[in-house]
């Protein structure tokens, strides 16, 4: 054993070299990733700078959008984003949660496991299998609805949704016209199917999100709610929702996010009409439909308008988001004692 | 026996004495078989019905959309609309080959920018420590990003490439859709670089192997299905992005050539635009085609979906 043989050995001064040029190579790519967000939010602002100086805060609280005049105002176009927001977060909360719900107490494999004990083959190699495989189907089905594309859906609410609801909207309009969100009729594009479109597409948002957070309640606690002769549904509104609680609100506000900065189905259906309306029938606007109508077709001048409300809008969703995330965070180190 | 234990046998005969003091006095059996007239268990399995039926009602319409776009998009299928130029109003046939050709042209663009970016940002977040500043203000912008309006991105291209390059284009588009492919690309490949088992990285270092070597040699290797899977994905939400490319890339009914040259600086068709132009227009053959460019577009968005669904079982588990 004159001299130890070793397949191991230190690496040569190329390889050092290499390394170290790797290495700065992470480290400027990762601050080249921070830098473009910030830069993205710099150059957006500084485009809007001229304007915001110019019409100041008046822009947001005035209604006139008239390009000849010289007169810019979104006050619309923010109600609008509101407006439809809220009605189709209201919507995509219910049923998101419900599916949520859904899926994390297993019922559809409780159901399919029902019925094949009907065949008794509940343990049978191949159909034993199945509760198991259709709950991932279903799982898979509601995230499907978040891969289509929202020109896709923009094209499928002009072309079924508004069809298919317009008879009954103007029924409700003729029976109930006094009641201020039936007061028009819907003779097209509309706040209505808008909103109904838009839950559709934040739907898989809230359910994927509140899921998680019902996943990882402690089953200990269910137990315990068990235990003290609790029925299921008493526990799940009395102890899992409510533990969950906060997993499902950072959801709902990501989701908003979300509908805030939709932009094509909202430009397709919404209707662009620049009117403050409380009327679900009546068509409106939303600041992401009005950049995409308005931008391809903007003079330089209207450009730098148009820039002041992407700043704007891009403040409400910036809020919106990191409040949720913030709160997603929290709500994943809550659950850590608990466990 | 009352003299050799007087406290224990005087309670057992008080209760063997009273035959009425059995422990199951007072209990009405009735009372714990379950029953649907009871309110409690009646609410249970409304409920339980009232959830069921929700999450069915929030599926029909995939199941709508997805029969729509086969049976109004399906009845145009033709080998003409893969190789043909969009038709003019009230021309029949055409088809969009240009638009399928754009949307690949400015995804593979964008794919160029997003992908070495996001990598190599986090292979950084990755192998920092816990507490790094840098590597948490990277995961920050990323998820600012997650929820970044897509028009936005759209604005900032059109601030930056359009008006600096003086005119709508391919690269234009293609830097407002690398903004919103960043985040899903750089996260999930950061995941998938953290489940590398420990083991195998330090088996790489206790070889002598270089930072540089651990990372090419072994983290890399080992999380790419998870890494293509985020790419997947981020391909996938891409190709069906139509708000940033609205004003970037804008539309063009000829192929994006000038002369025999790819010519990637002037107005680029695109699917997404594609149907966004033509859904508005009120001829039926445009309508049509619409119908039929989304329904290409689906199937590619899915097909690419489906790929990186089943890469990402490939990966190595710790």
């Amino acid at each position: 054993m004159a001299e130890a043989k070793t397949i191991s050995q230190a690496p040569s001064g190329l390889q050092r070299a290499s390394d170290r040029v790797f290495r700065g190579l992470c480290y400027s790519f990762a601050w080249l990733s921070v830098l473009a967000v910030v830069f993205i939010v710099l150059r957006i602002a500084f485009a809007a700078a001229p304007a915001v100086r110019q019409y100041g805060l008046g822009f947001l609280t005035t209604r006139t959008w008239d390009p000849n005049q010289d007169q810019y105002g979104i006050l619309p176009e923010i109600w609008g984003t509101m407006y439809t927001s809220v009605l189709a977060l209201g919507i995509g909360t219910a049923f998101g949660v419900a599916a949520a719900v859904f899926l994390s107490e297993g019922y559809l494999g409780e159901f399919a496991f029902s019925v094949l004990k009907v065949f008794h083959v509940e343990f049978h190699p191949f159909w034993g299998k199945l509760p198991e495989r259709l709950e991932q189907v279903l799982k898979n089905l509601i995230e499907l609805l978040a891969a289509i594309p929202s020109v896709v859906y923009g094209l499928w609410g002009l072309f079924v949704i508004i069809p298919l609801i317009r008879p009954a909207c103007n029924w409700l309009h003729l029976k109930m016209g006094w009641f201020a969100p039936f007061g028009t009729d819907l003779s097209g594009p509309g706040v209505l199917p808008a909103v109904l479109v838009l839950s559709i597409m934040i739907l898989p948002t809230i359910t994927a999100i509140s899921r998680d957070a019902l996943v990882s309640v402690p089953p200990k606690l269910r137990m315990a709610a068990y235990g003290l002769g609790a029925t299921p549904w008493e526990t799940i509104l009395a102890v899992i929702l409510p533990t969950a609680a906060r997993g499902i609100v950072g959801g709902i506000l990501l989701a908003f996010g979300r509908a805030l900065g939709e932009t094509m189905a909202l430009a397709m259906l919404v209707g662009n009409a620049n009117s403050i309306t409380i009327s679900l029938f009546s068509p409106a606007n939303t600041l992401a439909a009005l950049l995409a109508n308005t931008f391809p077709e903007a003079q330089a001048k209207e450009v730098g308008i148009l820039m002041y409300a992407a700043l704007v809008l891009l403040g409400i969703t910036l809020v919106v988001n990191m409040i949720g995330a913030f709160i997603l965070q929290r709500a994943s180190a809550g659950l850590e004692g608990a466990k | 026996m009352a003299a050799i234990d007087p406290a224990g046998s005087g309670q057992l005969s008080a209760l063997t004495d009273q035959p009425d003091l059995n422990p199951f006095d007072g209990v009405d059996f009735n009372e714990l078989e379950r029953s649907l007239r009871r309110p409690r268990t009646l609410t249970n399995i409304l409920l339980t019905w009232l959830v069921s039926g929700m999450t069915l009602v929030a599926l029909v319409p995939l199941f709508s959309v997805i029969w729509m776009l086969f049976w109004r998009g399906g009845k145009k299928l033709s080998l003409a609309i893969f190789t043909q130029l969009p038709p003019a109003p009230l021309e029949q046939g055409g088809g969009f080959g240009n638009a399928i050709l754009g949307t690949f042209i400015i995804v593979v663009l964008a794919a160029l920018i997003s992908v070495p970016l996001g990598i190599f940002s986090a292979l950084f977040m990755a192998q920092s420590q816990d507490g790094d500043r840098l590597a948490s203000a990277v995961r920050f912008s990323a998820k600012v990003l997650t929820g970044f309006p897509s028009i936005l991105a759209g604005v900032f291209a059109y601030g930056v490439v359009v008006l600096a390059s003086g005119g709508f284009s391919a690269i234009a588009g293609a830097v407002a859709v690398s903004i919103l492919m960043l985040p899903t690309i750089m996260l999930t490949a950061e995941d998938a670089i953290r489940m590398v088992p420990a083991k195998m990285k330090e088996a790489a270092i206790g070889m002598g192997a270089t930072k540089t070597q651990t990372a090419m040699m072994v983290l890399l290797p080992t999380a790419f299905p998870g890494i293509l899977t985020g790419i997947m994905l981020a391909v996938a939400r891409a190709a069906g992005e139509t708000a940033p490319l609205l004003f970037t890339s804008l539309f063009s009914n000829y192929w994006p050539s000038s002369g025999h040259h790819l010519n990637l600086m002037q107005p680029t068709a695109s699917l997404a635009v594609l149907i966004y132009n033509f859904a508005g227009m009120p001829f039926q053959n445009q309508v049509e085609m619409a119908w039929a460019a989304a329904l290409v577009m689906v199937l590619m968005v899915l097909i690419t979906n489906l790929i990186g669904q089943s890469l990402s079982r490939r990966q190595v588990q710790s």
